[in-house]
Parts: structure tokens; sequence; C-alpha cells
């Protein structure tokens, strides 16, 4: 029935089954269009939540730093005699190339993140070769272990290493008793407390993606394999790794998109010379409260990671079509 | 065959113990009475005992539950209506986008997160006086927009794994398609969506960046306060707190974890 039809026949209703008649009309309206409310609920929380504050901080990217509140000056202004300015600066971007903290924080932080991508990556595929080519009754148990910690707090997990690496902390404790040491080593606030920190917390999201490919993997693949007479390295080279390969690139882009832009870690076991870019944008925001500065740093982040995440979307957007 | 599986082997022992080692030394230490982790000074209780008079940190604790709670009870609403629309609505126009739009949040580094959240809510404050300062509301949809993102990919692979018979079965019976989702899918999604509501859960808990840029005077969140508390090294009870945290959510999942097997099973024997 189409809503003139309904119009129609108002006059002759009492208010009661007005009420009830709009009620069906809605209770129709939402039968026939329930699949354009469903996707319209998460679509247009995304949209406020996630894709217009993006288009803030490029706004704010090319404004300019002031005392103020909010300390930034306005992209667009209507003077008295309602003429519209738009002022568009450049400044923060050029500040960021010409300034070298911004430069070598940038490289460091995806040095930082490829290497221990590629850490992760070397402990991660044994490990989840192993656990996929386990016995089944313990693989739920294994595979458990590697969930639980990605559970437990990442804070407090990065805290356990502040007193593992400490100067009296357990580790160089330990050392010294045995006699291994007769100084205590100096772990803490090192680049290498960042990787260990890094490879840590990560590792279960290397490991996760790579048992999901090697649990479909065929066994009688190898076995064929090496039945002509491939060498066991051979028939993983040429067999197993490439049949791997979308569970490689999971993992890797999901370790190294957020490592990039690890505050945490760098914040609790690094020192001040290395420098993350994370950990600058922090910074640059809360103590030297430059907005326009701290936006810019965001976009030209933004601009490092599009292309990985993009793939990582790729990569999940062929995973759904093919499950 | 022998000689791999032994290397499987000590890598599994090897990588495992990474993964544990921190945990246990600091659940151990947590019930050391001496405040240096070198010495050992006996068992004790006593930063337990600290833990509960430290009025910051418990109502800290109290203030991100609240958030947590409600955090992922919108992220599970939020993230199944996703989750349904990626998985059972087929080809609609920009499915492209949507599908882009709830995976970027997963990756997405949370300095990134955080400031252009804070920068949105700055605006809208400035354009329509809403929200009033930042706090508890600001970080609550802070965490929801991540947290849905992950219960969408929660549900969406539960529904691929799902037959889709059963709902197919309903409508044909003459379900209208409201009340055949309500009837079947939902009940179906039910072991989905308690795991995202876990995890949004958690995760919620757990944040210290994105909660830094979008609180205000006054709310501190739990990471926040332990955070400040940290950057000036080791304290006893803080391994406590851990211990406590650590020891609830790993019963939590192992609770899960069984009831989901004892599930299985049951499903098998039908």
């Amino acid at each position: 029935m189409s809503r003139d039809a309904a119009n129609k026949k108002l006059p002759t209703l009492s208010a009661g089954s007005i009420v009830k008649m709009a009620g069906d009309l809605s209770g129709k309206l939402i039968q026939r269009n329930w699949k354009r409310f469903v996707i319209a609920v998460p679509l247009v929380w995304l949209l406020i939540f996630f894709i217009v504050p993006f288009v803030i901080v490029l706004k704010i990217s090319l404004a300019e730093g002031m005392i103020a509140r909010p300390p930034f000056t306005p992209l667009f202004e209507w003077a008295e005699d309602l003429s519209f300015t738009i002022s568009v600066t450049f400044e923060n971007f050029r500040f960021l190339v010409t300034d070298d903290l911004y430069y070598s924080s940038y490289l460091n932080s995806l040095f930082l993140a490829g290497k221990s991508t590629i850490i992760c990556l070397l402990i991660g595929y044994p490990m989840a070769y192993g656990i996929a080519r386990s016995r089944s009754d313990i693989r739920g148990i294994l595979l458990l272990m590697v969930v639980l910690p990605f559970w437990t707090s990442f804070l407090l997990r990065i805290y356990a290493w502040m007193g593992l690496l400490n100067k009296n902390g357990i580790i160089n404790g330990a050392l010294l008793s045995m006699g291994i040491i007769d100084e205590p080593l100096n772990m803490m606030f090192t680049e290498g407390a960042i990787y260990v920190g890094i490879v840590y917390s990560y590792l279960p999201f290397m490991i996760l993606p790579l048992y999901a490919t090697m649990e479909k993997l065929d066994e009688s693949l190898n076995e064929a394999a090496a039945d002509l007479g491939g060498k066991p390295f051979t028939v993983f080279y040429t067999v197993t790794l490439p049949l791997t390969l979308p569970g490689i690139v999971a993992g890797s882009l999901l370790v190294f998109i957020p490592a990039t832009g690890e505050y945490v870690i760098p914040a609790l076991l690094g020192n001040y010379d290395t420098l993350m870019i994370g950990r600058v944008l922090f910074d640059e925001f809360f103590s030297n409260r430059d907005w326009p500065v701290a936006s810019a740093v965001a976009v030209a982040l933004l601009a490092f990671l599009v292309v990985p995440i993009m793939m990582y979307q790729h990569f999940q957007a062929k995973d759904g079509e093919r499950s | 065959m022998k000689k791999r599986s032994t290397f499987l082997l000590s890598v599994l022992v090897f990588g495992f113990a990474f993964l544990y080692v921190p945990i246990l030394s600091l659940i151990f230490y947590s019930f050391n009475s001496s405040r240096l982790a070198t010495i050992w000074g006996g068992f004790s209780v006593k930063w337990y005992g600290e833990l509960f008079q430290n009025d910051l940190i418990i109502n800290a604790a109290l203030l991100s539950f609240r958030i947590a709670a409600v955090s992922a009870t919108f992220s599970v609403i939020l993230g199944v209506l996703a989750g349904l629309a990626l998985s059972r609505f087929g080809r609609f126009r920009g499915r492209l986008a949507f599908t882009g739009m709830i995976t970027a949040p997963l990756v997405m580094p949370e300095v990134i997160t955080g400031l252009s959240l804070l920068l949105l809510f700055v605006s809208m404050e400035d354009l329509v006086g809403w929200p009033n300062g930042r706090g508890v509301t600001t970080i609550t949809i802070a965490h929801i927009t991540f947290s849905m993102a992950y219960v969408a990919i929660i549900v969406q692979s539960a529904l691929s794994g799902m037959e889709e018979n059963l709902e197919e079965a309903a409508m044909d019976l003459g379900g209208k398609p409201l009340r055949v989702l309500w009837d079947i899918t939902l009940p179906l999604l039910m072991p989905a969506m308690i795991a995202g509501w876990l995890l949004s859960f958690t995760m919620s808990l757990d944040d210290l960046v994105i909660a830094s840029f979008v609180s205000g005077p006054g709310s501190s969140t739990l990471p926040m306060v332990i955070f400040s508390k940290v950057k000036l090294g080791v304290t006893p009870d803080i391994n406590a707190l851990a211990t406590l945290i650590i020891l609830a959510v790993a019963l939590g999942v192992i609770c899960a974890g069984l009831i989901m097997r004892h599930q299985a099973r049951q499903k098998y024997r039908l």
C-alpha cells in the first residue's frame, strides 16, 4: 500500500487507529528497509568518528599555531564585510622536512618496525608451523597459549619487561649471582629493549594469521614433493613457503603498521636517542602543545602507512570473499 | 624428519618461554616482601593490601570498568550490524569503502586515532557545543569506534562459517527477514557476540594512548594511572595489580575456552 492510499483513508479513522496505522506503516518501512538501516548505523558512526576526524587533522595541519583555545588559526574566516578568506599554510610540513628530528624519527620508526617484523617472522613462522603440526589434542591448548597474552594488558606486559631488564632487575640479578657478569648490564633504555618490547607484544599477531594458513595446508603435497626427490629445504622453499605467503603478508602487516606508530614501548623501554615518531607526535602534542605540527606529523605518518594499510585491506577483502 | 621435529619443538619451547617468563616473573615478585626485585625477602601479600588502600588506583579502576562495560555493549551492537552487512548482504553499493572503513581502525596507529578524535571533539564543541568538555563520554565514544571493528570481524567470520541453510529454511517457511534475524541468526551469533564483548571490554580496559588524548581533567583511567606510576620505575603494588588483572583474564579466557569446547562436543553428539 502506498503512502497516498493511507493518507486518503485517514479522515474516516479514529485517533487510535491512526496511531496504529502509523505504527504499521513505520513497521513496514523498517521491514522493507532494514538492510539499509543495518548498513547505515555503523556507516554513519564510522563517518562521524573515523573519517571526519581525519579531515579535521588534515585541516589543522594546514593551520598556524597560536596561543589560544583551541591553539591554532581558523582555516576559514568570515570578515565583517562577509568576505571569505581561506588561510592555508604549508609551514608545518616545511618544518617537518627541514627539521632533522622528524626526518630521522620517521626513518628510525620504519627501520625499527621493519626489523622487528622480520624478527617476529623468524620466531613466529616455526612456532606457527610447530603448532599446526602438533597433535590435535594439544593444538588447541597451544593456540590458547598464543592468544592468552593478547588478551592480557599490553601496558602491564611491557611493564613486566621493565622488571626484567632493569639495572637491578631480574636478569641482571640472576647473571650476577651466577657469576657470569661482574657488573650489571645496561639493558633498559636501549634500542635493544625496544626491539624486545615490540617483538614480545606483537608476536601473537604474527603467529595467528600464519597458523590460519598453515592449518589448511595439505601435508600430502609435502610428501608428494619429497617422494619426487625434493630435499627438505627445496620442498619448503618451493611448496610450503609459497602456500603460506598470504599468512606471511597478513602477519607482517599486522606487526609492521601499528609498530611504526608505537608510543608505549619506546616511552617505557627506550632512551631519548632512539626517536620514534609515535613518541615525537605524543610529546609534540602534550609537552609543546603545538597542535598544527602534531597534526602534520600525523598526516605524514599516515602517508607513509597508506600503502601497507591498503595492502592489508586488500588481503582482508580477499580473505572474506574466499570464506 | 626426526631432526625437523626437534627443531620445531625447541622453537616452541623457546617461543612460549619468551611469551610467558615476563608474565610469570611479574606474578612471582608481587609476593615478594622486599621492594627490590633482586632480593627475595620472603612471601608476603602486603603489596595487595597496599593496593586496596590506594584510592587513586581503586577509583581509576572503577572508572575504567564502567567505560569498558558501556563501550563493549555499544561495540557489540554496532559490530553485529556491520558484520551482518559484510557477510550477508552480498555486493551492495559502496561495499569496498565500507569494508575499508571497518578494517582500517584495526591497524591504525593509536597516536593517529587519538589525535584525530580529540581534534574532532574540540571542533564539535566549537560548532555545536557538544561534547561539553572531555571525559568519560569522549573516551567511551573513542573505545566504541576501535572496538566495533574487532566485533565486526569476529561476527563476519562466525557468519561465514555458519551455513545459511537455517536462515533460508526459516525464510521459506514464511519468516519475515527481521524475525529470521532475531529468532535464528542472532541466537546462532551468541558465542561470537560474547567473544566480541569480552575482547572490546579488555581492549577498553587496556587502552592508554587514545584515552590520554580524549580524556579531560578528573577522568584518569586505570592505564593512565598505571602509566604515570610506572614511568618512574618498578613498584611492587603495580606488580600486585598486574597479577590480579592477568589472573582474572586468564581465568576468563580458559573458562570461555572450556565452554566453547563443551558446546562443540554437544554439537557433535546431536
